[in-house]
């Protein structure tokens, strides 16, 4: 009866996610992308895969969830500047500052429920972005940090790509491993019934304040990565819009019946705003009509279009 | 066993328990009965922790409980089922019962290990054979029975049943009531039920509560020969 299977330690969505990307150099240009394209999505589904544990496991509905993965970006180019320029050092740092704004936040919100945690982080969301703006002596203002260096084996875009992919390929197995054991089931049960979760002995803050800062964590490297590939950290990323992105690749893809769904909606963000930002600059409202389409008539979002049950739920 | 002394519950300016005091002794099956309104889930609320009384104080196994959350008491050994069904309802009736295991609740904050663990719960109460039907698919009887499986989980050492037969016909109630009998012989239970001749049939104790206070206690056939109780409370025993 236990899930540690091979199937569930690793499932055919995650294999064949792992195919798509560790194959993605080789032929992108040939359906007329380009490789850097893949480094953007896999470090945006980093970060929407550790949104969605809040989203989707916890019922935890955070909109300025771009105050962590702005954090994690500002932290990674300021141990540059400041500590060392050595990648791991920064990485690390980008990781634990992300995670230590998600734990401070996380004591003011863990006690809340539904729209009142939602307006809570969209509150705080603010506070981070406008210090963001505001703190030019640290954060260079609306100009950002610029001049983010890359590590020497890590100038070609392509050892970037399988770097970015070593990280992704790690983050989704730990993860997947997490929603199934008993810390990602028990938050799932709080979803489902946080009174019942209470009598049956567990310590419901305790879960959605851990919960917020392993996802604000994952944030914090997701950001990271993204000071790492942009070689830039600026306010734009910590905003109420960018926020909304993340939120509505996890809910388009089917992050509330899926644990792949933000791969899926992360996937169809990027494709929209190349494919269709091709033809015009309004593809966001045609992205944004598509979202009002799922909410209004499939909730579940994409995974639930195609019925995947890959959350381990029953 | 279990004692709460008297205990006061206002809610704005109306009192819904005054003066309550109640003793389970381990071993048996205590009883509340009473019309709607008496104030019987209320109590249940206080001494299972949702609310904290005004005045009064609750003991269990002489340690004073008073005012303690839910979670604080049930990792005492005490466990409740509701009378408006509390499950988690994405679930299997598997997940729903292993969720409630006093391991799980151990090992919930493990972020890498195995989620699992195997019981006779689900066989206890009837639903072997259902494991991996969803609780919302389950029926209204199976619902009933994986509400007192998911209490029985925690494996309790006192077990507050809230109107376990709500809502059921006749021959699941009999299922139930064979079940709470099976149950008696290894665990304390106080059980609010407003079927009487289910209660009378299992309660060795019964408290008898009308406008948020106890008005009579005693064995089933005190109560029986009780003509006040007899005439306000008890006209479907016939």
């Amino acid at each position: 009866m236990l899930l540690r299977t091979k199937g569930a330690w690793f499932p055919a969505p995650m294999l064949a996610t792992f195919a798509l990307f560790a194959s993605l150099p080789f032929w992108i240009k040939g359906v007329g992308l380009y490789p850097y394209l893949g480094v953007e999505v896999m470090i945006w589904v980093i970060y929407a895969l550790g949104f969605n544990l809040l989203l989707g496991y916890g019922g935890l509905p955070s909109f300025g969830h771009g105050a962590f993965f702005g954090v994690g970006a500002y932290a990674f180019g300021l141990a540059q500047f400041h500590l060392a320029p050595n990648l791991w050092l920064c990485l690390a740092v980008a990781v634990l500052a992300g995670g230590l704004a998600g734990a401070l936040v996380a004591l003011f919100i863990s006690h809340r429920r539904g729209i009142y945690y939602a307006l809570l982080t969209i509150a705080f969301g603010q506070i981070f972005w406008f210090v963001a703006i505001k703190w030019h002596s640290v954060t260079r203002g609306e100009d950002g940090l610029l001049n983010i260096k890359r590590p020497a084996f890590l100038d070609d875009l392509n050892s970037l790509y399988y770097f970015c992919f070593a990280v992704f390929v790690l983050v989704v197995i730990l993860l997947w491993r997490l929603v199934n054991a008993p810390f990602g089931r028990v938050l799932s049960a709080i979803r489902q019934n946080e009174t019942r979760a209470r009598f049956v002995g567990y310590h419901v803050w305790l879960y959605k304040w851990l919960a917020f800062v392993v996802s604000a964590l994952i944030a914090g490297l997701a950001g990271g990565l993204f000071a790492l590939a942009q070689q830039s950290a600026y306010p734009n990323v910590m905003s109420l819009h960018q926020s909304g992105f993340v939120v509505m690749m996890a809910l388009v893809g089917g992050g509330l019946v899926s644990f792949w769904g933000p791969v899926v909606g992360a996937v169809l963000f990027f494709l929209a705003r190349d494919l269709l930002g091709a033809y015009t600059e309004a593809w966001l409202l045609w992205y944004g009509l598509l979202f009002m389409a799922i909410v209004l008539f499939k909730p579940e979002g994409l995974a639930g279009l195609f019925n995947v049950r890959s959350k381990p739920a029953a | 066993m279990f004692e709460a002394s008297r205990l006061h519950k206002r809610f704005g300016q109306h009192v819904v328990l005054e003066d309550v005091s109640l003793r389970f002794e381990a071993g048996r099956l205590s009883g509340i009965m009473g019309p709607n309104g008496a104030g019987k889930t209320t109590c249940f609320n206080l001494l299972t922790g949702r609310y904290a009384p005004d005045r009064g104080k609750v003991t269990f196994e002489g340690r004073d409980i008073t005012g303690l959350p839910p979670r604080a008491i049930a990792r005492l050994g005490i466990s409740r089922s509701f009378q408006v069904m509390n499950l988690f309802d994405d679930y299997s009736a598997l997940d729903n019962v292993r969720v409630a295991l006093p391991e799980t609740r151990a090992r919930g904050l493990s972020m890498l290990g195995a989620f699992g663990g195997d019981t006779d719960v689900l066989e206890r109460v009837g639903l072997a054979g259902k494991e991996k039907v969803k609780a919302k698919a389950l029926s209204y009887g199976d619902r009933r029975a994986l509400e007192i499986g998911v209490a029985l989980a925690a494996r309790p050492r006192l077990l507050f049943l809230d109107e376990p037969t709500a809502g059921l016909g006749t021959e699941a109630t009999v299922r139930i009531a064979q079940l709470i009998a099976e149950l008696k012989r290894s665990i304390t239970i106080v059980m609010i039920e407003h079927d009487m001749k289910f209660l009378f049939g299992l309660a060795d104790h019964i408290y008898v509560m009308h406008w948020g206070q106890v008005i009579a206690q005693g064995s089933p056939a005190e109560l029986r020969a009780n003509p006040w109780v007899r005439r306000s409370n008890l006209g479907q025993l016939g």
